[in-house]
């Protein structure tokens, strides 16, 4: 087979970093090419320079693009000859069809002039080809994630793809979305469409890839040709982090105590439609030192069940009791929800865990300030220590705690988040998602903070949508689906199988 | 759960070198180079009339109100929110408080009350629409804007209204009386100066003993003397040269200590702090226990209330009450804040900014009609320098 891509000692560096180090990857033509490592290991970068958004100059070392060395000045130019790449943050417009997302910038128009039934019969055979059944006139905001997703792929089949370039495309997909997803791309394999796959999810990457270039600290690894003979996920790991990963989670001894922590009959509607009901009469416990696993389909109801619980901000018409330490508590604001002993940390930390453009020290005071103040003065010098103290306690990455936010990696803006919560004292930490996005080895060290949570006497409700991160770290497992929860599993009998299993069977019923 | 070595723990002891930090902290100071600058230029171009006792006494009385409103417009815009209405609440105001005084005989300490209070209802009223039901500020204050212009006109029947009590004229063309009887000068002005400077002075080294106690990053020791040695040199210079003319106005100390409280406030307390946070990402806020409606609705109430104190100060500068008081104040004081280095997206901008940025636009208003440059390129050479402040700004926030 020959090569569609040839990148050779390809070198970028930003004021003060080397972001890559004579990275070199060849990808053959019509193969499914992996390219994995940590956040921040150089991915992202290198992906930049051959869609040409580094222009050439920028960097140094060589492009190989069908045979020939090419300079990309911007995207324009790679897309043209048939380079595209889809992002992670998805690049739609919510509030135009489908039709007009894929067609933007690229109108089916004659002299400024679209011709809109040449653009919706295009569109149609495009939905076809990823298998997404929707009208092209269909709002893009009115479908879900895993759909819009196709929706960037049907774009990018549009522009006459050769090489397709996917930015973790499954981090917001559930499972059916994503096995759908990885399907299309074997099928545009066998069409002799090439793929680079950027993903943290190894299982995927074994299913799909036919090589995997492993990157650490900008530099190229490792190739590992996965036609030869099947990869462990092990084996990619040990690239990944240059060393063994014995278990991906720390082992701990549960001391479980009494209950401390229970829900009763808690039920929530959706915040605009009144009469659809989102989480349904759902009882649970939690017991002192214990890690409570939800686990679930997207949209099964959990991140909904736990921001209703936290001060009422999800949803309306909210019933049922909260009570801790057997005696009801008031979490009707999110104010005397932290007061009386919880914390949640969301799923999305961009959103609605940090302020990005504040630094370290004032995200982490934030949620108790009055811990670093007299009356409602501040204390700059507490204030500073509180953080100091954190950011060693969290093995935060970082030069100072001066640092803003925004320019922290996925897996510190976490420990940031975590620190927030923890510093505001709490007795239960819902920890929404807390590994979304994050590389290997800063998943190893936020697992190891949850489980020091748990070894300090707290309760830790954690929802997760990776079933083996949920049966690695928890005690005790609820399946939540479509509001309710349908079973409750000890890890010691819990497997993926029977999580899915107890799913779909309260699917049929 | 421990596992944290010693290494660690250890805080860097940042030895900062002076070109680092003054690159660092651009933002902080660059503006306050270009008032400078401005005023060095002006203070040329006039032959030395810009910084002349009695000019420099209009240019405190002229801006004063701007200055005052900068403080309440960087709250609501730091909150990420906007108003528009604050030059008609300024005419409103000064119409309602010459109705008061000169028609329905009300005495000036009353009318002044119940000014302010009603300066808090209008933004509280604003605030509502704005907190609770979620209209855009922009919406809701350029509705403002219309109803109070309207409701000035309709108070004051569209005639000028005057003049004012002693009393009430005082609050604006006032100055602090000299009990030390000196002849032209007035010596109490010199002293209020002088205290000034040893208060900053103590606090200063007091802050920066703490931060070096407890190994805070510390401006270079060189840079810190340089700041406070020019900053004292400034308070006790213009003291000197108010005291050669009638001393210090009122209205400059009623300024100076608000200025002083509202930079307390933005850096110092839980309530400033949580406004950034608000601004800075409404949804993280919201979820960190913050109450984000109360706080947006409190900015505007602020701001109503410095906008009818603003409106009393301005009516009693004129002695009269007119129905085009205030037209066109909003864009001064937006322009100031944002020329002062506040983001429009909100959870950025400093009141030292606001302040300068004020500044920047009276000594440019002031320098130019001393010029006798028309008021025509007057405003386009204002709106080209808030482009430029603002570029820089942005451009510099890339780097």
């Amino acid at each position: 087979m020959n090569a569609i891509l040839e990148m050779r000692g390809i070198t970028k560096t930003f004021p003060g970093v080397k972001a890559l180090d004579n990275v070199n990857i060849t990808v053959k033509a019509g193969e499914i090419h992996a390219l994995v490592g940590e956040n921040g290991a150089g991915k992202s970068t290198l992906m930049k320079v051959l869609s040409g958004v580094y222009p050439h100059g920028s960097y140094s070392g060589e492009i190989i693009y069908e045979g020939e060395e090419r300079r990309f000045k911007g995207i324009s130019d790679s897309e043209q000859l048939g380079i595209i790449i889809i992002h992670q943050e998805l690049a739609l417009v919510p509030l135009l069809s489908i039709a007009e997302n894929i067609f933007l910038g690229n109108e089916q128009a004659t002299y400024g002039v679209i011709d809109w039934s040449a653009a919706f019969a295009r569109t149609k055979d495009l939905l076809k080809m990823v298998g997404l059944n929707e009208s092209p006139e269909t709002l893009v905001t009115n479908i879900g994630v895993g759909k819009q997703q196709l929706v960037e792929i049907a774009k990018a089949l549009s522009k006459k793809v050769k090489l397709l370039i996917l930015d973790e495309p499954t981090a917001s997909l559930n499972e059916k979305d994503s096995d759908a997803l990885l399907n299309l791309l074997l099928q545009f394999k066998a069409q002799g469409i090439s793929s680079i796959l950027i993903s943290h999810k190894l299982n995927e990457i074994t299913k799909v890839a036919d090589s995997i270039t492993v990157l650490r600290d900008g530099t190229t690894v490792e190739t590992l040709d996965c036609n030869a003979g099947e990869i462990s996920e092990d084996r990619i790991i040990r690239g990944m982090v240059g060393r063994t990963m014995a278990d991906r989670y720390p082992k701990r001894t549960s001391r479980i105590g009494e209950t401390i922590f229970q829900v009763e009959n808690w039920s929530t509607y959706h915040p605009l439609h009144a009469n659809i009901q989102v989480v349904k009469n759902v009882n649970l416990s939690i017991r002192r030192g214990e890690i409570v696993g939800i686990a679930g389909l997207m949209g099964a109801g959990r991140t909904e069940f736990a921001m209703s619980l936290f001060g009422r901000s999800y949803g309306q018409n909210m019933s049922g009791r909260v009570l801790l330490h057997g005696k009801e508590i008031d979490v009707s604001t999110v104010e005397k929800a932290v007061a009386n002993g919880i914390a949640y940390a969301t799923e999305d930390r961009k959103t609605y865990g940090l302020v990005l453009e504040e630094d370290i020290r004032k995200n982490i005071s934030l949620a108790n300030l009055n811990g670093v103040a007299e009356k409602f003065v501040i204390d700059d010098i507490r204030e500073v220590a509180v953080a100091n103290e954190y950011r060693a306690r969290m093995r935060i990455r970082s030069p100072d705690v001066f640092q803003q936010a925004v320019n922290l990696s996925g897996g510190n803006q976490q420990k940031v988040v975590l620190s927030k919560w923890l510093f505001s004292d709490p007795e239960i930490l819902i920890l929404d998602e807390p590994t979304r996005g994050i590389d290997v080895g800063a998943k190893y060290e936020i697992y190891t903070i949850i489980n020091g949570l748990a070894d300090a006497g707290r309760g830790v409700l954690l929802i997760s949508s990776e079933m083996p991160e949920l049966l690695g770290m928890c005690d005790r497992i609820y399946v939540m689906n479509e509001g309710s929860l349908i079973a409750e599993l000890d890890v010691a009998e819990a497997s993926q199988e029977k999580i899915m299993h107890a799913i779909v069977k309260s699917g049929r019923r | 759960m421990d596992t944290r070595t010693a290494d660690e723990l250890h805080v860097p002891q940042q030895r900062t070198s002076w070109l680092v930090f003054v690159k660092t902290h651009f933002r902080d100071y660059g503006m306050l180079l270009a008032l400078l600058a401005i005023m060095l230029f002006f203070q040329v171009a006039t032959d030395g009339t810009l910084l002349r006792p009695l000019n420099l006494t209009n240019l405190v009385l002229q801006n004063s109100y701007i200055v005052i409103m900068a403080l309440g417009m960087l709250l609501v815009i730091v909150a990420g929110h906007i108003d528009l209405s604050v030059g008609s609440i300024v005419g409103f105001i000064g119409g309602l408080a010459a109705m008061m005084m000169v028609r329905w005989g009300f005495d000036p300490v009353t009318t002044t009350i119940a000014c302010l209070v009603v300066g808090g209802l209008i933004g509280a009223a604003q605030g509502y629409w704005v907190a609770y039901f979620k209209v855009p500020s922009f919406i809701v204050t350029l509705a403002g804007m219309l109803v109070f212009k309207g409701l000035t006109l309709a108070l004051l029947g569209g005639m000028s209204v005057g003049p004012f009590p002693v009393v009430f004229q005082r609050l604006s063309s006032g100055f602090i009386p000299d009990f030390f009887g000196g002849e032209g000068f007035n010596y109490t002005s010199l002293f209020i100066g002088i205290a000034s400077v040893i208060a900053i002075l103590y606090f200063s080294m007091r802050s920066r003993a703490n931060q070096l106690k407890h190994n805070v990053e510390t401006a270079p020791f060189g840079l810190f003397v340089a700041k406070n040695a020019l900053l004292a040199l400034f308070v006790v210079g213009f003291c000197y040269l108010m005291a050669t003319y009638r001393g210090l106005p009122n209205v400059l100390v009623i300024m100076a200590v608000l200025i002083i409280l509202y930079a307390f406030v933005t850096n110092r307390t839980t309530i400033g702090r949580r406004i950034y946070a608000l601004g800075g990402n409404e949804k993280a806020a919201r979820l960190s226990g913050i109450k984000t409606e109360r706080l947006t609705f409190l900015t505007f109430v602020n701001m109503g209330v410095l906008a009818g104190l603003a409106g009393l100060i301005f009516a009693a500068r004129l002695n009269t009450a007119t129905p085009k008081a205030g037209l066109g104040f909003e864009l001064d004081v937006i322009a100031a804040v944002f020329i002062g280095g506040a983001s429009a997206t909100g959870g950025v901008g400093k009141v030292t900014g606001a302040v300068i940025g004020a500044f920047v636009m009276g000594v440019m208003n002031n320098g130019m009609s001393i010029l006798g440059i028309g008021i025509d390129y007057q405003q386009v050479i204002k709106g080209l320098v808030l482009l430029a402040a603002v570029s820089l700004d942005v451009y510099n926030r890339k780097k």
